[in-house]
């Protein structure tokens, strides 16, 4: 009878303890501020490795390669 | 390195839609969705401009602005992207757009409208790089490969142009000084003038 009693006031507790471990599933806005996850930088990636002068030097060339007057002889 | 832009010369554009089938291809976008689209004013006759247009990437973006769960947020290279697990797809930001930018693809009956995609300069978005997530969510990152977006890269007449503002202001600015026509326009030597050493407008500018 006590042992019966005891698992039952146990459940109930761990019943009542388990409302405690509830996260809240409202969201609270903060205005005006980003609310998504994070992001990386480009040159952190796997190609650059976070050699952000790499990336900005691979960039420039990209960049610079869009202007065709560059590739003729009489600029 | 400064912020990151478009640029779409109208003298050049040839309406070939190269870079649109570029950025469908490269981001596997669905049907219903173009971030990138030609737009041509007086089609059919004499003297037609064509200009490709997406997200400008604006320097004080509107969408950012008017987006009631704030999930729009700008890179350090000025890129404008936003996190799709956040966005619920109002349309707000489409309103508030000048480009029409934002998409919204139909999903599911009654055309749902789906949570908003837009241009992200190949630059993905708030996933780990280059990852099956952030390809599916956002396309491709072309810019963490060190490469500029498809659009850009693509257009056959370079009349797209797409990188570090200051260095497509440069060619920009260099391709009219030497075709000779263009930079008599009004608000030339603000737009394209260098700051320390302002373009020299031809005679008759009105800038």
């Amino acid at each position: 009878m006590k042992l019966a009693a005891a698992t039952a006031a146990a459940a109930l507790a761990m019943t009542g303890l388990a409302g405690c471990g509830e996260s809240s599933q409202v969201t609270v806005y903060k205005q005006g501020q980003y609310q998504g996850k994070p992001d990386s930088r480009p040159w952190e990636s796997e190609s650059f490795k976070g050699d952000r002068a790499g990336w900005e030097k691979a960039i420039k060339a990209r960049n610079n390669g869009q202007n065709e007057y560059s590739r003729t002889v009489s600029n | 390195m400064a912020r990151m832009k478009f640029l779409c010369d109208a003298e050049r554009c040839i309406e070939c839609n190269g870079c649109v089938t570029a950025c469908k291809n490269e981001h596997e976008i669905p049907w219903g969705v173009n971030r990138r689209r030609v737009v041509t004013l007086n089609d059919g006759l004499p003297g037609e401009k064509s200009i490709s247009v997406a997200c400008m990437h604006c320097s004080d973006a509107p969408c950012m602005a008017v987006c009631p769960v704030d999930c729009f947020y700008k890179t350090s290279e000025g890129v404008v992207l936003h996190d799709k697990d956040l966005c619920i797809g109002c349309g707000y930001c489409f309103y508030a757009c000048p480009f029409g930018a934002p998409q919204f693809p139909q999903d599911g009956a009654f055309g749902l409208r789906g949570k908003m995609d837009k241009c992200t300069f190949c630059a993905g978005g708030p996933e780990a790089d280059n990852s099956s997530a952030e390809f599916k969510k956002y396309g491709r990152n072309r810019l963490s490969e060190g490469k500029l977006p498809a659009c850009a890269e693509m257009c056959s007449t370079k009349a797209l142009l797409g990188g570090d503002a200051d260095v497509i202001a440069d060619i920009y600015r260099n391709r009219v000084l030497k075709r000779g026509k263009g930079a008599e326009v009004w608000g030339w030597g603000t737009a394209y003038g260098k700051p320390e050493k302002p373009a020299t407008p031809p005679a008759g500018a009105k800038s």
